[in-house]
C-alpha cells in the first residue's frame, strides 16, 4: 500500500544574484541612520584612534561625530567660507582642513580655534592631508599648485605646479613620509617625491580625476574619474591593471575596507558598489541622492556616506548580539529535554523491538485533499497569509483540484468575500507566466458561476473593472513586444551571412569520411 | 540429424494474472492464478513464482480447488477441457474433454463429483448466450476422458463469472443477470427470481455487477453499478424477501467476498480501496486504501487468515486478516495502450514501458519478473472513472543508462495540454533513478519524439514538438543558474520553414543529427548547430528515421506514410535505393548492422530484416501476426548464439521483441534456443529428483556403490551405463501415490516396455524427435517412446554419435538416457 503523495509545490531556481559569503557579509548592515547637514558633504574622515570618531566636512563647518551619536560631539565653525577636506592626523589629535578662500587651518581636536593657518594658495583648497611623519601638511588647490607646509613653523616648504588643472584628489603615502599622490582635472595622476621635489610618475586616467587611493601595501593605486575606476600597478611603473565601468555617472569617491581590502566606490548615480578581489561587483548599496563622499570605519564597523543634499547616512554593522536580542524576545519553545525524552533509550540485548510506523506529516490542505474535502482545501489555500506570501501554494492547490476534476465544485457557492479575494489574486499574479494559465482557468469558471450575482456587490464589480483595465494594458504591452520581436527578427536575418551550398556539401562529406 | 533453424514467433511472458480470482491453497502456502494458458503457482510468503501447470492450449478461464482433495485443483480453459492437477508437484492428473469453450468453473463441497461450468452456447455470434451446466465427470482410470453428461442448470446467465455464487454449503446457487437475481434451490429444483427497476427516482443504476453468498447464513450480497451493496434475506419464500442497502463505493462494485466464517464481507471497486464490512453490524467498516489499480477480484483463504485481491494493473496483493499488505505479485502491466516505446534499460537489460498510471515499469524478460516501478508523475492518483490524469507518454535512455528522459502529458482530449519534460539521473547508491531536472514549458506544443545522442562523452537530448521546433538540451549550459552545473537546460532551438518536425535521430557516433520535417529530412551538425544538408524524397510524410550502424553508418533510412522505404547515402547525399513497402515500424539493432522493418499489408504483418547496404532482405517472415506492429525492440542476449545458418544469424546477438495492437508481447525464437531451453528444463527435472525419498535411499545407495564399482573397473565408463535412472522410474517413484494409476495397470505396461516391439522401427524418426521435445508428463506415452527409441539406438551406429556436432550429441545422449535400463539391474540386485 502506497502512502498518500502530497501535492508538489514547484520550486523554481532564483535567477540573478548569486549568494556568496561576501554578499552575506555586506548585507549584514543595519538600515542607515540619516543625519542632516547644512550643505553638500564633501569629505568624511574616520579617526584612526578608537572610538573612531569621524569628521564630516559640509558647508562652512566640520562636525565630529561619535560612533553611535547622532548629534556632533564637536564642531569647528570658524570658517568664513565653505570648508573642504577635513582630515585627521595619524594619531587622531590634529585635524587639517582647506577652504574656499584658500586658507588651510589646523585644529586641535579638543580645541575650537585654529592652531595654525597656512596662507599661500590663491584659490580654493579642496584637498589637505598630513604626510605620514605628522609634521608636514600637503594641500592641493584650484590654483594648479600643490604645496607642502611645515606644521611647527607654519611656513611653506615647497610648491609643485606640475598639474595643468584643478587638483581635486590627494593621497599621502603611509610608508614613506616624502611620497604623495595627486589627481587632477587635467586627467593625470602624479606621484610626487619630496626628496626630488618633482613628480616621479605620471599616469593618464583619461577623465578628470575625482579621487585617488593607495592600497596599504602601496603597490596598487586606485583613481576614479568620469565613469571609470582604474587600478594602477605602481611597482610595474604605473601600468594599468584594470579599468572598471560599473557606474553610470561620475565616480566621486572610493575607499578600502579594512577587512580584506575590498574596494568600495560611490558615484553620482547614487550607488555604492563593493568589489571583490577580482574586481567583480559583489554588493550594491542604494542611497537617496548623488554621493560625494564616503568613508568606512576600521574593522568595517560603520559605513558613512555623504550626499549632495546634505544628508549623511551612516550604516552600522549588525552583530551577533543584536540577533540574539531579537530571538530572545520571541516565545521560547519546549526545551530540548522534551524532544529527547525516551529517544535515547538503548534496547537491551534480548528486548523485543516493536517498530512504530513513521507518521507522515502533511500540510493542512494536503490532509483535506486526502480526505477529498475539496472546498475546505481551497479555503486553506486562499488564506490571506498563503495567498500573499506563497502564491505558488495557492496555485498548486488550484491545479490539483482541476486535475481531480473538482475545481468547479470547490469554487461554487462562495460568498462575496472569497470572490473579491480571487479578483485580488488575479491582479497580482495573472501576468506571472507560472500562474497565468491556472488563474485564467479559475477566472473563466468564476465568471461562469457568478454571472448573475456579480452586479449585486459594488466591491466585486469595482475589482472587476480594475481587472479589465489591467488586462487591457497587458494586451497592449504584448502587442508592442510582438512588434519589437518582429523588428529584431528582420535585423537578425539581415545580419546572418549567406553561405555557399557547395562548401556545406563538402563539409558533410568530409565529416562522413572521418566517420568511416 | 540436421540442424533445423526455422524461426518461430513465440508469445513470451507477461500474460495477465488478473483475469480470474486467484486461489489460496488450504494451508495458505500457495497462491494459484490463471495466466494465459498456464496456471501459475506462487508462494504467499516470498511472492516468488514457483512453477506453472502447463497443458492447456488456450486461455485458462477458471480454477477451483477440488473439494474432495485439497491438494488438487481443477482448471478450465477456452480450449474446452477441464484438467485436474496436483498443484504442489505440478502434475496433470486428468483431462476431461467438454467440447465447448468454457468460461468459468464452480465447485461445491456438497456436490462432490459435479463440476459447474460456464459454457458459451455460441449458436450465433450476435447474442452470446451463456449457460451454467453441471457436468458429472466419469470415473475412469484413463488420462483423457470425454465428459458428455451435462445437465443445464440455467440457460440465461451473465457473461461475468463473478455474478454466480454458491450459497450456504451448496444448498442453492445464486446468479444475477442485468437487473434480475435468480436463486436455484437444488433440493426443490426450483428457481426464484427477483428483479429490480433499472433506475430509481434518484437515477441510481441498479444493474447487478457481482454476487456473494454467506457461507452459513441465508444471505446473498449483491453489488451494483452505482456502488450500492444489497444484502438479500428470506428469499426462500419468494413473496417475503427483504433486502438492506449499504452504500460506500462511488462507482460500480467489482467484487464481493465473504470471509469463510461469515463475519465480514469484503468489497472492492475502481477506487482501489478494500472495504471490510462487519456482517450484521450495519455500517461498521474498515478500509485499506491505495492498493494499486482498481480491484477486480477478492478471494479469501479457507482459514480466513489471508485475502487476495487482484487488480487491473496485473497485480495480486496478498493481505493478512489484520488488514496489512504482506505481499505483492506483479505481472507485466499492459494497459490499454503502450504510449512509450518499448525500451531496454542498458544497465539491467530490462524491458521498460509505461505500466501503472504515472509510472515506468522495469520488467526482466529473462526471468519473466517485474523488477520495479519508477514513479514519474509523483502525484496522488485518483481512482475515478473518466478522469484525465498525467500519463507517461515518452521516455528515452541514454547509451550508458545513466540518464533517463521522460515526458508526461495530461489533457490529450481537451484543448489545454499540460506536459512536463523530466530528466532522471541514475544514482549508484540507491540503484535507481533520481529526478534531476523538471522542465515545465519545454515546448509550446506536444513533444512528438526525443532521442539522446549516442556518444559516450557528452550527453545531449533532442526533442521535437508540434510547435515546429526542435530543441537540444544539455547539462549545465545555462549561465544564469550556476549552482551545480548539474541541471539540464536548452542549448539550441532549430526549425525549418515552420514545418512540423516528425522524427529525430542521431548517427552512431553522434556527429550528425537528422530531423525530419514532414517530407524533408534535415541533417545538422550538433557541434556547430549548422544545417548541413536536406534530403527530400516526396511523396509522403516521414514516419520513421534511423541511421545505419557499424559498417553501414553512412546510410540513413527513412520510411514514409506513402509506402516507401528509402535509404540515402550520406557521402553522396543521394538516394541509394528505395522500395515500395508499407512499413509500420523500423527498428535498428544496436549491436549489428541489421534493421528490422514490420510491414502491414492486407491484414497481416510481415517482417523484413535487412542491411542498409543492400536492398535484399536477409530474412523474411510472412504473416507474423494479424495486427499492426507499432512497437518493437532488440534485446541484447546475455551470451551470443552461434547460429551459422544465414536466415537466423541476425538473431545471434540480440533478440527481437514486438508488441501487437492486442498488447501481446511476442518474440522470435530459433530452434537452437528452444533446444537449449528444453535441455535446461530437463536438467532441472533431474536435479529435482535428488529429493530424499525412501525409494531413493534404497536404490540410491546401492547405485552409488555400483557406480564406484563401475568406475573402478571401467575408467572410461560408457555414458548410457551411468546410473542416472530412467525418466520413467523417476516419474514412478516421485509421483505421489494418490495420483498414480492402479498398480495392476502399471505392471502390464512395465512388462510391455521391457519387450522389444516390432512396430517401433517403422515409426518416423522425425516424429520421435517431436515427441522427445515435449515435456514427458504421462508415463504411457513415455513407455511407447522408450521402446521405439531403443530400436533406434540398436540400429544407430556408435560413430554417428561421436561424429556429430555437440548439439546433436547432446540430443542423442538425452535420448539414450531415456532408454537406460540400468535401474532394472539395480532393482533385481536389491531383491534379497
Amino acid at each position: 500500500m502506497a502512502s498518500f503523495k502530497p501535492t508538489k509545490v514547484q520550486f523554481l531556481p532564483k535567477l540573478g544574484e548569486k549568494v556568496t559569503e561576501e554578499t552575506l557579509y555586506w548585507k549584514n548592515y543595519k538600515s542607515p541612520v540619516q543625519i542632516k547637514e547644512f550643505g553638500a558633504i564633501t569629505k568624511i574622515d574616520f579617526s584612526p584612534l578608537p572610538p573612531h570618531n569621524y569628521a564630516v566636512t559640509a558647508s562652512t563647518r566640520i562636525h565630529i561625530y561619535g560612533p553611535h551619536s547622532q548629534e556632533p560631539i564637536r564642531s569647528f565653525t570658524r570658517f568664513r567660507d565653505t570648508a573642504y577636506g577635513g582630515r585627521f592626523r595619524g594619531d587622531g589629535k590634529l585635524l587639517v582642513a582647506g577652504s574656499e578662500e584658500g586658507l588651510i587651518r589646523l585644529f586641535d581636536i579638543s580645541g575650537r580655534v585654529a592652531l595654525r593657518q597656512f596662507k599661500g594658495h590663491s584659490k580654493a583648497v579642496h584637498m589637505t592631508s598630513f604626510l605620514s611623519d605628522g609634521f608636514r601638511v600637503v594641500s592641493g588647490s584650484d590654483d594648479l599648485s600643490c604645496r607642502v607646509w611645515d606644521v611647527p613653523s607654519a611656513v611653506e616648504l615647497s610648491s609643485l605646479t606640475e598639474h595643468t588643472d584643478y587638483i581635486r584628489a590627494l593621497a599621502p603615502s603611509k610608508l614613506n613620509p616624502d611620497l604623495f599622490v595627486t589627481g587632477s582635472y587635467d586627467h593625470t595622476v602624479k606621484v610626487f617625491d619630496m626628496r626630488s621635489g618633482s613628480s616621479v610618475m605620471t599616469m593618464q586616467h583619461g577623465h578628470p580625476v575625482e579621487c585617488v587611493l593607495l592600497y596599504p601595501s602601496e603597490a596598487l593605486l586606485v583613481s576614479t574619474g568620469g565613469r571609470y575606476v582604474k587600478v594602477w600597478d605602481l611597482l610595474k611603473g604605473g601600468q594599468e591593471l584594470v579599468s572598471l565601468k560599473n557606474h553610470h555617472k561620475t565616480v566621486t569617491c572610493a575607499c578600502l575596507s579594512s577587512v580584506g581590502n575590498k574596494l568600495l566606490t560611490g558615484s553620482l548615480d547614487r550607488h555604492v558598489k563593493v568589489y571583490n578581489s577580482s574586481y567583480k561587483v559583489v554588493h550594491n548599496f542604494d542611497c537617496d541622492a548623488s554621493i560625494l563622499s564616503m568613508a568606512i570605519a576600521p574593522d568595517d564597523e560603520a559605513l558613512a556616506v555623504g550626499m549632495t543634499n546634505g544628508v549623511l547616512s551612516v550604516r552600522h554593522r549588525r552583530h551577533q548580539k543584536d540577533k540574539e536580542m531579537l530571538t530572545s524576545r520571541r516565545r521560547r519553545g519546549p526545551s530540548y529535554q522534551v524532544f529527547v525524552k525516551g529517544k535515547n533509550f538503548v534496547p537491551r540485548q534480548d528486548d523485543f523491538l516493536v517498530s512504530k510506523p513513521v507518521k507522515q506529516y502533511l500540510r493542512k490542505y494536503d490532509k483535506q485533499l486526502k480526505s477529498f474535502e475539496v472546498s475546505k482545501a481551497l479555503d486553506t489555500a486562499l488564506q490571506t497569509w498563503t495567498r500573499t506570501s506563497k502564491p505558488d501554494v495557492t496555485v498548486v492547490v488550484i491545479i490539483e483540484l482541476n486535475r481531480r476534476g473538482t475545481l468547479k465544485n470547490a469554487l461554487a457557492g462562495r460568498n462575496e468575500e472569497i470572490r473579491g479575494c480571487f479578483c485580488v489574486l488575479f491582479f497580482r499574479h495573472i501576468f506571472d507566466p507560472r500562474f497565468s494559465r491556472p488563474l485564467l482557468m479559475v477566472g473563466d469558471i468564476v465568471l461562469d458561476l457568478y454571472q448573475q450575482v456579480f452586479h449585486q456587490s459594488p466591491v466585486v464589480e469595482r475589482l472587476l473593472q480594475r481587472l479589465m483595465e489591467v488586462l487591457g494594458r497587458e494586451a497592449e504591452l504584448q502587442q508592442e513586444l510582438l512588434q519589437v520581436l518582429g523588428i529584431l527578427d528582420t535585423l537578425f536575418t539581415s545580419l546572418t551571412p549567406r553561405k555557399e551550398i557547395k562548401t556545406v556539401l563538402e563539409t558533410t562529406s568530409n565529416n562522413l569520411l572521418a566517420i568511416i | 540429424m540436421v540442424e533445423r533453424s526455422d524461426i518461430r514467433v513465440v508469445r513470451c511472458g507477461g500474460s495477465k494474472v488478473n483475469l480470474r480470482p486467484p486461489i489460496i491453497s488450504t494451508d495458505s502456502r500457495f497462491v494459484l492464478c490463471a495466466s494465459g494458458d498456464l496456471v501459475k503457482v506462487y508462494s504467499t510468503r516470498t511472492e516468488e513464482w514457483l512453477h506453472s501447470l502447463q497443458g492447456h492450449t488456450n486461455q485458462v478461464t477458471g480454477i477451483a480447488l477440488n473439494p474432495a482433495n485439497h491438494l488438487q485443483v481443477y482448471s478450465c480453459s477456452a480450449d474446452g477441457t477441464v484438467k485436474l492437477w496436483d498443484f504442489i508437484d505440478g502434475i496433470l492428473i486428468k483431462t476431461f474433454i467438454i467440447g465447448y469453450p468454457l468460461f468459468a468453473i464452480y465447485v461445491s463441497e456438497k456436490h462432490e463429483g459435479v463440476l459447474f461450468l460456464h459454457v458459451s452456447m455460441a449458436t450465433d455470434s450476435k447474442n452470446e448466450c451463456f449457460q451454467l451446466v453441471a457436468v458429472h465427470p466419469p470415473k475412469s482410470a484413463e488420462q483423457e476422458v470425454e465428459a458428455k453428461e451435462m445437465s443445464v442448470v440455467s440457460s440465461h446467465i451473465s457473461s461475468n463469472p463473478s455474478c454466480t455464487a454458491f450459497g450456504r454449503g451448496g444448498e442453492y446457487i445464486a446468479f444475477a443477470r442485468r437487473l434480475q437475481l435468480n436463486v436455484y434451490f437444488f433440493r426443490k429444483q426450483k428457481t426464484c427470481s427477483f428483479s429490480l427497476k433499472a433506475t430509481d427516482k434518484k437515477g441510481a443504476k441498479n444493474a447487478f455487477t457481482c454476487i456473494a453468498c454467506h457461507p452459513t447464513d441465508d444471505c446473498i450480497a449483491t453489488g451494483h453499478e452505482d456502488g450500492k451493496i444489497r444484502l438479500w434475506r428470506n428469499f426462500i419464500h419468494k413473496k417475503e424477501y427483504t433486502y438492506s442497502t449499504q452504500h460506500w463505493h462511488h462507482n460500480a462494485v467489482n467484487t464481493l467476498c465473504f470471509t469463510p466464517e461469515g463475519t465480514h464481507l469484503l468489497s472492492g471497486g475502481i477506487e482501489s480501496v478494500l472495504v471490510q464490512w462487519q456482517y450484521g453490524a450495519g455500517n461498521r467498516k474498515e478500509f485499506l486504501p491505495r492498493l494499486g489499480g482498481s480491484i477486480l477480484h477478492i478471494s479469501a483463504s479457507s482459514d480466513g487468515q489471508l485475502f487476495c485481491t487482484s487488480h487491473s494493473d496485473n497485480k495480486i496483493t496478498v493481505i493478512e486478516s489484520s488488514f496489512k499488505v504482506c505481499g505483492v505479485i506483479q505481472g507485466l502491466v499492459k494497459g490499454d495502450a503502450v504510449l512509450t516505446d518499448l525500451m531496454i534499460d542498458p544497465r539491467s537489460i530490462a524491458l521498460v514501458l509505461n505500466g501503472k498510471p504515472g509510472h515506468l515499469q522495469f520488467y526482466s524478460l529473462l526471468r519473466d519478473k517485474h523488477l520495479y516501478n519508477l514513479d514519474i508523475v509523483q502525484q496522488e492518483y485518483i481512482y475515478e472513472a473518466g478522469l484525465d490524469q498525467f500519463e507517461v507518454v515518452k521516455a528515452a535512455f541514454d547509451i550508458k543508462g545513466s540518464w533517463l528522459a521522460t515526458v508526461e502529458e495530461r489533457g490529450q482530449k481537451s484543448s489545454d495540454l499540460e506536459f512536463f519534460l523530466k530528466l532522471w539521473a541514475f544514482d549508484e547508491r540507491t540503484q535507481s533513478f533520481v529526478l534531476n531536472t523538471t522542465i515545465t514549458a519545454a515546448h509550446t506544443d506536444r513533444i512528438i519524439s526525443m532521442c539522446f545522442s549516442s556518444s559516450e562523452e557528452t550527453t545531449m537530448l533532442v526533442t521535437t514538438a508540434e510547435d515546429g521546433q526542435f530543441k537540444a538540451w544539455c547539462q549545465g549550459a545555462d549561465a544564469d543558474t550556476q549552482q551545480d552545473q548539474n541541471f539540464w537546460s536548452c542549448d539550441f532551438v532549430g526549425s525549418y520553414h515552420n514545418l512540423k518536425p516528425t522524427n529525430c535521430s542521431f548517427s552512431a557516433d553522434s556527429s550528425l543529427l537528422a530531423v525530419s520535417f514532414q517530407e524533408v529530412i534535415t541533417i545538422w551538425s550538433p557541434e556547430t548547430w549548422e544545417m548541413l544538408t536536406t534530403l527530400c524524397q516526396p511523396p509522403g510524410v516521414i514516419r520513421d528515421l534511423c541511421f545505419g550502424r557499424l559498417s553501414c553508418s553512412k546510410y540513413l533510412l527513412g520510411t514514409t506514410t506513402r509506402n516507401l522505404l528509402c535509404c540515402w547515402n550520406l557521402l553522396t547525399c543521394a538516394l541509394e535505393w528505395s522500395s515500395s513497402v508499407e512499413v509500420s515500424k523500423l527498428q535498428p539493432d544496436p549491436l549489428s548492422e541489421n534493421v528490422a522493418a514490420f510491414s502491414y499489408q492486407s491484414k497481416h504483418t510481415d517482417l523484413f530484416v535487412f542491411k542498409p547496404s543492400e536492398p535484399r532482405p536477409l530474412f523474411t517472415n510472412k504473416n507474423v501476426c494479424s495486427e499492426k506492429v507499432h512497437r518493437a525492440v532488440f534485446v541484447p542476449r546475455e551470451e551470443p548464439l552461434n547460429n551459422c545458418d544465414e536466415s537466423s544469424q541476425w538473431l545471434n546477438r540480440s533478440q527481437l521483441y514486438f508488441l501487437t495492437q492486442n498488447m501481446d508481447l511476442l518474440t522470435f525464437s530459433t530452434a537452437t534456443e528452444e533446444d537449449r531451453m528444453l535441455s535446461s528444463s530437463k536438467q532441472l527435472v533431474i536435479d529435482d529428483s535428488v529429493a530424499v525419498t525412501p525409494f531413493y535411499l534404497l536404490l540410491g545407495k546401492h547405485r552409488q556403490q555400483q557406480q564406484k564399482l563401475n568406475t573402478q573397473s571401467h575408467p572410461a565408463a560408457d555414458k548410457p551405463q551411468q546410473p542416472q535412472g530412467s525418466v520413467t522410474i523417476k516419474e514412478l517413484l516421485h509421483t505421489p501415490a494418490h495420483v498414480l494409476p492402479a498398480a495392476s495397470v502399471l505392471c502390464s505396461m512395465f512388462v510391455n516396455s521391457l519387450l522389444i516391439s516390432n512396430t517401433g522401427v517403422q515409426q518416423d524418426p522425425l516424429r520421435e524427435e517431436m515427441d522427445s521435445e515435449k515435456e514427458e508428463e504421462d508415463s504411457e506415452e513415455e513407455m511407447e517412446a522408450c521402446d521405439s527409441q531403443q530400436e533406434l539406438r540398436v540400429q544407430g551406429s556408435v560413430d554417428e554419435v561421436t561424429l556429430k556436432l555437440s548439439k546433436a550429441q547432446e540430443r542423442e545422449l538425452k535420448r539414450v538416457r531415456k532408454t537406460d535400463f540400468s535401474w532394472m539391474a539395480g532393482l533385481i540386485d536389491s531383491k534379497p
